[in-house]
């Protein structure tokens, strides 16, 4: 049936096609497929026949307001954390995503005719670089969980022959996970530092024990998941270098405004997401993971993923930007590739680009030090009152997110009590760990005024009972 | 075609002051920055960041012009065809993207309770069950964020499931040699050595080669079918029977399916495992590079093994399934890149029943174009001459190049003069001086004409003065570029910092 998605849909052109390629029907085309593999039947896809564009939207739209969720006008009492928050996407943002130029184009293969979007990515590249204290960053991986993957599989074939991983048990349960999943097959041994109890950060004097001359690397993230600091940081990537492993810091971009870069403090390998630069929550996903390095030759060498480089015309008379380094990537090296990774999230990581550009480092300041004066005022406003409730970590330095203790109630209880009010908080810790099953994540951002917040916390009080009247 | 591709010579963003400050975009509000700032006076003073990045202050305009300068110099699928092969460069409907990229998608957070998302997750059950249907598999989840994820996803299940029967001594993994590159790098990352099968002259994986091959330890075959040629394999039910008969499992590369979409199923060729790319057969679009979505396919017997969770419906509910007894774990972190799905979900919603016609059209146009191209001198087709192709097809500048010196690098630059994006080149390695051309169904008669006409002009002009072809490109923002100096060490230049500090000119 023509479409008019398909220009050479009609009976007329594919008659004249098929004339002028000597062929009498389509069905010429497939006959070198078996017989009994032909399809005979109808398929069971879409909604029995196809829809009208008005008619899709109307279906679409149909299913989604089955959401009770309605988007932005939701988001200011939406405090859930766990890695992702709710970040403001700047129109500025959408826009330039939005043209299709960008958007519609592949991997640019062919420099000359996709300079801009070459520009674009080694503008991210550079910027992402400048943020962290790196000299070199990729042009981004599918997200923080595969970067940290990826810099993990990297650290092994750098320290080759060193065959065991320590991460931080305070790490996103979910990167974790996705590590895990991402090393079978290699076999290498993963271990857990734990945290303090007092105040949520890596516990050094166990790091210092478990490390020998078979680590190839640490994994320790800042703020980590309970959404707490690494005050310590530099002596975590002093001692890891000591051993002669590779320190892999995952850093929130958004910290970087206000906190240390972790290049700066010696990371080998610094990886983050883009999640909060414009990008979205989407769900989970696309988001851009953020992949950077220092500059050293066996670290390049080794660094997945696609790469954008500054060069000059043939000539020499003009700059221009191209993929380099090619013969790390798979569509060269096969089996010895440094990793898998074709497609990426060009779309993301330009978008964090504009989002940076947009807000430069004095916004990107700003905005770092807002996020920690709500955190800050959260856990005052909740101190002052007299709730059953209180950040699990009493000597840690939160930003953004906090990891909150109900004092024995069920968080999972709580939560959907909040929930009752219109309030989103969570997730449950229980949901990735035994114990702790009164402690929640939340989360404190821009999209959140002193009244939301200042609502938040008259609903814990009103849910959890601490206060009369 | 005359072609004129805007040439602004745009400065990096990080030189479009002369360090005079612009009032920046704000998000960060007076009241809290305070706080934020107090705090920070309280904490231990070296993780304190002292000197700003060097990330530049402009002004919102200054920023808005600078991107869409940089739009001018890009071309995608919107401004022209884009032919690379294996990369189903279709149309993404602009409807795609209007609907899905709806506040309640965008802002959704992956933590919100499942009751509040009925909607949004109604939709990610459908697309899974439609591209069952499409693939003939029993079960398929959208967890792989891209189709090399899913490759990923699919060795890791064939080694669990063999290690699970027993078979600790399934350590190979075959992989024709016109495979796309990711399969063999998948295959080594979950730990397989990979054993690599020649293609016969009919363009089909040899048979006898694959005879020779199998053995007790082979844990499966990843195969692309239609493969890089555009050909499908003729002997897939052979192929299927040979590797299931040693124990092992057969993976299907989704990255051609468009070739034969609707028409025939990988399900039913006796593929256990499929992987699809979204952002190619079902039009999500490719964003420069990315993001993409995997959605990964398999049989009943293999549904354990699925990454976790699965979108699952239960008394008209829908909610996330973690409980997937032998699941490999996760490949990525939440549920996958959900707005492409939802892109092809109403890309599917508005073909429906009738989504053969995609394959008709996009394997009529691979003909029509490879009849009229075959015809050329200097050009060659290597592999299966006389066969039809499916999505694309592959020709060979061999000759070309023998007798003019002319390559497929010079044809390829030849092509960007004309406003034509270049095709895949110098792949598959099988063939050389190839260019690999896929035009999908969502180019006209018209545009096909053009193309084979520019190459009918790039082809006369080589025999005529190949020096000229050598200076191609000429109408492009730039002219052609020094790879060598780019992947020098001494002139490597990967970030704005990294040349400012070791000083290279730029």
């Amino acid at each position: 049936m023509p479409h008019y998605w398909i220009p050479n849909s009609t009976k007329e052109v594919k008659q004249e096609i098929l004339k002028e390629t000597g062929v009498d029907d389509v069905e010429e085309f497939f006959k070198d497929i078996p017989e009994q593999l032909r399809l005979k039947k109808e398929l069971r896809v879409g909604f029995g026949k196809p829809l009208l564009e008005h008619e899709a939207r109307r279906k679409f739209l149909e299913i989604l307001s089955k959401n009770k969720f309605t988007g932005f006008r939701d988001v200011h009492r939406v405090f859930l954390g766990g890695g992702v928050c709710v970040h403001y996407i700047p129109s500025v943002v959408r826009a330039i995503v939005s043209r299709a130029e960008f958007y519609t184009a592949y991997t640019p293969y062919q420099p000359e005719i996709n300079q801009g979007i070459l520009q674009a990515f080694f503008e991210y590249q550079s910027l992402m670089a400048e943020l962290y204290g790196v000299d070199i960053v990729n042009a981004s991986m599918y997200n923080v969980s595969t970067a940290a993957a990826e810099a993990v599989r990297m650290a092994l074939r750098v320290k080759r022959g060193r065959k065991r991983i320590l991460i931080a048990s305070s790490a996103h349960p979910e990167i974790k996970e996705v590590i895990r999943t991402w090393v079978k097959g290699l076999n290498v041994r993963l271990e857990e530092i734990p945290y303090e109890r007092e105040d949520g950060e890596l516990d050094v004097n166990v790091l210092r024990a478990k490390l020998s001359d078979d680590v190839a690397a640490v994994y320790v993230e800042s703020p980590n998941f309970f959404g707490i600091i690494e005050r310590k940081l530099r002596d975590i990537i002093e001692i890891t270098h000591d051993a002669g492993a590779l320190a892999i810091v995952n850093a929130n971009p958004l910290s970087l405004g206000v906190f240390k870069a972790p290049g700066e403090l010696g990371a080998d390998i610094v990886v983050g997401d883009a999640q909060p630069l414009g990008v979205g929550l989407n769900y989970g996903g696309p988001s851009a993971g953020i992949l950077g390095i220092q500059d050293r030759k066996e670290l390049l060498r080794q660094l997945p993923g696609r790469l954008v480089g500054m060069t000059k015309t043939v000539d020499g008379s003009e700059n221009g930007f191209m993929l380099i380094l090619q013969t790390r990537e798979q569509h060269i090296r096969r089996e010895r590739a440094t990793s898998n990774i074709t497609t990426n999230s060009g779309l993301e990581a330009i978008a964090a680009a504009v989002y940076v550009s947009l807000l430069g480092a004095k916004g990107l300041k700003r905005l770092g030090e807002a996020l920690l004066g709500r955190t800050t005022y959260f856990l005052e406003t909740l101190r002052k009152r007299d709730i059953k409730a209180a950040p699990l970590f009493e000597k840690g330095l939160y930003f953004r997110e906090v990891t909150i203790s109900f004092k024995g109630r069920d968080a999972r209880d709580v939560i959907s009590q909040l929930e009752k009010h219109g309030i989103h908080v969570g997730p449950p810790l229980s949901r990735f760990y035994d114990v702790m099953h009164d402690c929640s994540l939340l989360c404190l951002t821009e999209l959140h005024s002193k009244d939301d917040i200042d609502e938040l916390v008259s609903k814990l009080a009103l849910v959890l009972g601490g206060e009369t009247g | 075609m005359k072609y004129r591709q805007a040439r602004w010579d745009e400065p990096l963003i990080f030189e479009l002051t002369s360090n005079q400050d612009r009032e920046t975009f704000q998000l960060g509000d007076d009241y809290f920055a305070k706080l934020g700032k107090e705090t920070l006076t309280e904490v231990a003073q070296d993780i304190v960041r002292k000197e700003d990045p060097n990330i530049p202050n402009l002004s919102e305009p200054e920023v808005v012009r600078h991107y869409t300068r940089l739009t001018q110099m890009s071309y995608g699928i919107d401004v022209g065809v884009v032919p690379l092969g294996s990369c189903t460069m279709k149309y993404n409907p602009k409807i795609c993207e209007d609907l899905a990229n709806d506040e309640r998608i965008i802002y959704a957070h992956p933590y919100m309770s499942e009751e509040h998302l009925q909607g949004l997750l109604e939709m990610l059950y459908t697309l899974q069950e439609w591209l069952a249907e499409l693939t003939g598999m029993d079960v398929c989840s959208l967890h792989p964020p891209a189709g090399a994820a899913g490759e990923l996803t699919g060795v890791l299940i064939i080694r669990e499931y063999l290690q699970d029967k027993g078979y600790t001594h399934k350590d190979e993994i075959l992989v024709p040699e016109s495979a796309h590159g990711t399969n063999p790098a998948s295959a080594a990352m979950a730990g397989f050595k990979v054993i690599h099968i020649p293609t016969d002259e009919r363009g089909n994986t040899d048979l006898n080669a694959l005879k020779a091959a199998v053995s007790d330890r082979t844990a499966g075959i990843m195969l692309t079918n239609p493969s890089t040629l555009g050909l499908f394999e003729e002997k897939i039910t052979e192929i299927s029977d040979l590797i299931h008969s040693k124990g092992g499992l057969l993976y299907y590369d989704g990255a051609n399916l468009n070739g034969i979409l609707g028409i025939a199923r990988p399900g039913d060729m006796g593929f256990d495992i499929v992987h699809l790319n979204l952002h190619k057969t079902f039009a999500a679009p490719h964003g420069g590079g990315g993001p993409g979505a995997g959605a990964i396919c398999v049989k009943k017997e293999l549904a354990d093994y699925l990454p976790k969770p699965l979108v699952r419906r239960e008394g008209g509910r829908y909610y996330l399934d973690y409980n997937i007894r032998k699941s490999i774990g996760r490949i990525t972190w939440f549920y996958g890149n959900i707005v492409p799905a939802i892109k092809s979900f109403i890309y599917l919603m508005m073909l429906g029943p009738e989504i053969r016609e995609v394959a008709e059209v996009a394997v009529l146009n691979t003909n029509y174009f490879m009849k009229k191209i075959k015809e050329l001198p200097g050009i060659d087709l290597i592999y299966g001459r006389e066969r039809w192709r499916k999505h694309e097809v592959v020709i060979s500048f061999e000759n070309l190049y023998r007798e003019t010196g002319v390559n497929a690098e010079d044809v390829a630059k030849a092509l960007l003069d004309r406003g034509i994006h270049a095709p895949t080149i110098y792949f598959p390695l099988t063939v050389p001086e190839a260019h690999m051309v896929e035009f999908t169904e969502s180019e006209s008669k018209r545009t096909i004409d053009e193309v084979i006409s520019a190459y009918k002009d790039i082809v006369r002009q080589a025999y005529e003065d190949p020096g000229k072809l050598k200076g191609a490109p000429r109408n492009t923002s730039v002219g052609r570029l020094d790879a060598l100096r780019a992947n020098h060490p001494r002139t490597l230049a990967p970030t704005y910092r990294y040349v400012k500090k070791r000083n290279i000119d730029g």
